[in-house]
């Protein structure tokens, strides 16, 4: 591999006038440069707001005496999400642990491939494509069949998520690491670098920003995945409660349900913009 | 500190270039970037390689540097042929080429990471460093948060920090504007003064390399080949007043004229 790499940097090409920050690259800024409040008296506005509206819409619904079984009060979401918290718990545990071993073993398994795979040009050619047949084709569509092959348990439901994440992670992070510089690899070089620290002390940290975007948007479609595969089989989970609580018309603890399922994705959001604050700040 | 007496007569040869030819594969097929090209660079010397753009300049200092192999010919340092990167050298490049994602003392500290070497005496070495070039107290900056001229000077501490004894620097100042230019210029000559390194300094501009040099190579367009050795006669320490004497104007013109004039090799 060493030799490869010796062919690959050396030919000096003219500065293309291209970047090589910008190119193949999607603007990272947009999720680490959240608006966010500037100082106490913006903040006190926005939450002031967003209180103002769910009072609104408890008191419009109270108002007009629309039926929980239509549209719950938030003050009803509220009050089932405390009262029934225990008998949401297991399935938030089932849902979670769900999510978290599909996660890993989606993202490692990306993440490891995007870095094999983007140093021999011609084998990613050929994997690309079913890559990309993977990152469009929703997972949810083979939960049926995994279902028949690996039973009702988690495991499915695990291989769904991984299957969702593992894509994600693998074309981005694939992006990431196709950003080769070669003036900075070449500056490696002439400190006598081997190709391992060319990887890892330049490749890698250049992948970065992109591999945090894939581990971010892959976390949402494995907890879309998570949710979705548990509502079209299995007798458990936060999306088996969806189905479970609709068909009983308890339109309460199915929108206690739907906060739960929104907050863990608002926690994964806001961990993966602290993780991208702190190593890819340099980028925005 | 008096800058060495220049034109290193007498010095032991560092560099010798033999008959350098390279042709390189693009897409849009073969590029024949360097035509028999020798030359020899002496202990201690400053010299410039001059040409305009696309003559094969960066392909010479590549190869010198052990970035890439000729396709004939061959270049020795300290007699022994340059089949990789030596520890001899240090490379500085066209732009600053700091690694954005590291302050500026982790990438003055990044040639001893890739070399495995304790830092620790270079320490005072890099702080004097730090100091000479106005960087000192800039140790936690990003790259993103310095002007392109301190880009440049950290670059430069970075590849003197570990002391090589040879410099190849590829246009480093191509991108700053004029002024800080001829700073650089001077804290350039001020570092080789008190550091006495063997200096290869590719540049476009006439002005720059009669201004550092003491000789320069000068080169023909592409397929690069050697068009004119150029002796500087300019006394040192240089100051910025003799870019504007007539025996500088006048060699700016003759410099020119071998340029255009395509002179053959002599």
């Amino acid at each position: 591999m060493a030799e490869r790499l010796i062919e690959q940097i050396p030919e000096f090409k003219k500065d293309t006038g291209v970047k090589p920050d910008q190119e193949g690259f999607i603007d990272w800024s947009a999720l680490t440069s959240v608006p966010t409040a500037k100082n106490a008296r913006e903040a006190f506005i926005i939450i002031a707001t967003a209180i103002g509206v769910i009072l609104l819409i408890e008191f419009t619904l109270r108002i007009f005496n629309v039926p929980s079984y239509i549209l719950p009060t938030p003050s009803g979401i509220l009050g089932s999400l405390f009262q029934s918290w225990e008998v949401f718990l297991p399935h938030l545990g089932v849902t979670l642990q769900e999510l978290l071993i599909g996660y890993v073993i989606g993202a490692v398994i990306g993440m490891v491939l995007a870095g094999v795979i983007t140093q021999f040009p011609f084998a990613e050619k050929m994997v690309t494509p079913y890559i990309i047949l993977l990152v469009v084709t929703p997972m949810l569509a083979l939960v049926p069949l995994l279902i028949l092959k690996l039973g009702f348990g988690l495991e499915p439901r695990i291989v769904a998520v991984a299957l969702a994440v593992g894509p994600m992670v693998m074309i981005n992070s694939a992006t990431g690491f196709r950003r080769t510089d070669l003036a900075k690899i070449a500056l490696a070089r002439s400190y006598g670098a081997s190709t391992l620290q060319i990887f890892r002390k330049i490749r890698f940290p250049l992948a970065l920003p992109m591999i945090i975007v894939g581990l971010m948007v892959g976390g949402i479609f494995g907890l879309l995945t998570a949710v979705g595969a548990e509502m079209v089989g299995g007798g458990e989970g936060l999306g088996n409660r969806l189905v479970y609580y609709s068909s009983l018309a308890r339109m309460e603890p199915f929108f206690a349900i739907i906060v739960i399922i929104a907050i863990i994705g608002i926690l994964m959001y806001i961990l993966f913009y602290l993780i991208g604050k702190k190593w890819a700040s340099w980028e925005a | 500190m008096a800058e060495p007496s220049g034109n290193g007569k007498g010095a032991e040869p560092r560099i010798v270039i033999d008959n350098a030819t390279k042709y390189y594969q693009t897409k849009t097929g073969q590029t024949h970037a360097l035509e028999k090209f020798s030359a020899t660079i002496r202990e201690g010397e400053l010299v410039c390689i001059l040409g305009p753009s696309g003559c094969g300049k960066t392909t010479l200092l590549w190869a010198m540097s052990g970035l890439h192999p000729l396709t004939s010919g061959r270049i020795l340092l300290d007699g022994t042929p340059v089949t990789g990167p030596r520890p001899e050298i240090g490379m500085v490049f066209q732009d600053a080429n700091l690694l954005p994602w590291r302050n500026l003392k982790q990438n003055i500290l990044f040639p001893f990471e890739i070399k495995h070497l304790n830092p620790q005496p270079y320490e005072e070495r890099i702080q004097h460093l730090l100091q000479t070039v106005g960087l000192a107290g800039f140790e936690n900056k990003y790259p993103r948060e310095l002007s392109g001229g301190m880009q440049q000077r950290a670059s430069i501490v970075r590849c003197l920090s570990f002391d090589p004894s040879v410099l190849l620097m590829d246009e480093p100042f191509g991108a700053l504007d004029a002024f800080t230019r001829d700073e650089m210029n001077l804290l350039l000559l001020q570092l080789w003064a008190e550091n006495k390194k063997t200096i290869a300094f590719v540049t476009h501009s006439i002005a720059e390399a009669l201004f550092l040099a003491d000789r320069i190579l000068i080169m023909t367009p592409r397929p690069g080949r050697l068009a004119k050795e150029f002796i500087v006669e300019l006394p040192r320490p240089r100051t910025l007043d003799m870019q504007t004497s007539p025996y500088f104007i006048q060699s700016v013109k003759e410099i020119k004229d071998i340029i255009h004039g395509g002179a053959e090799v002599e």
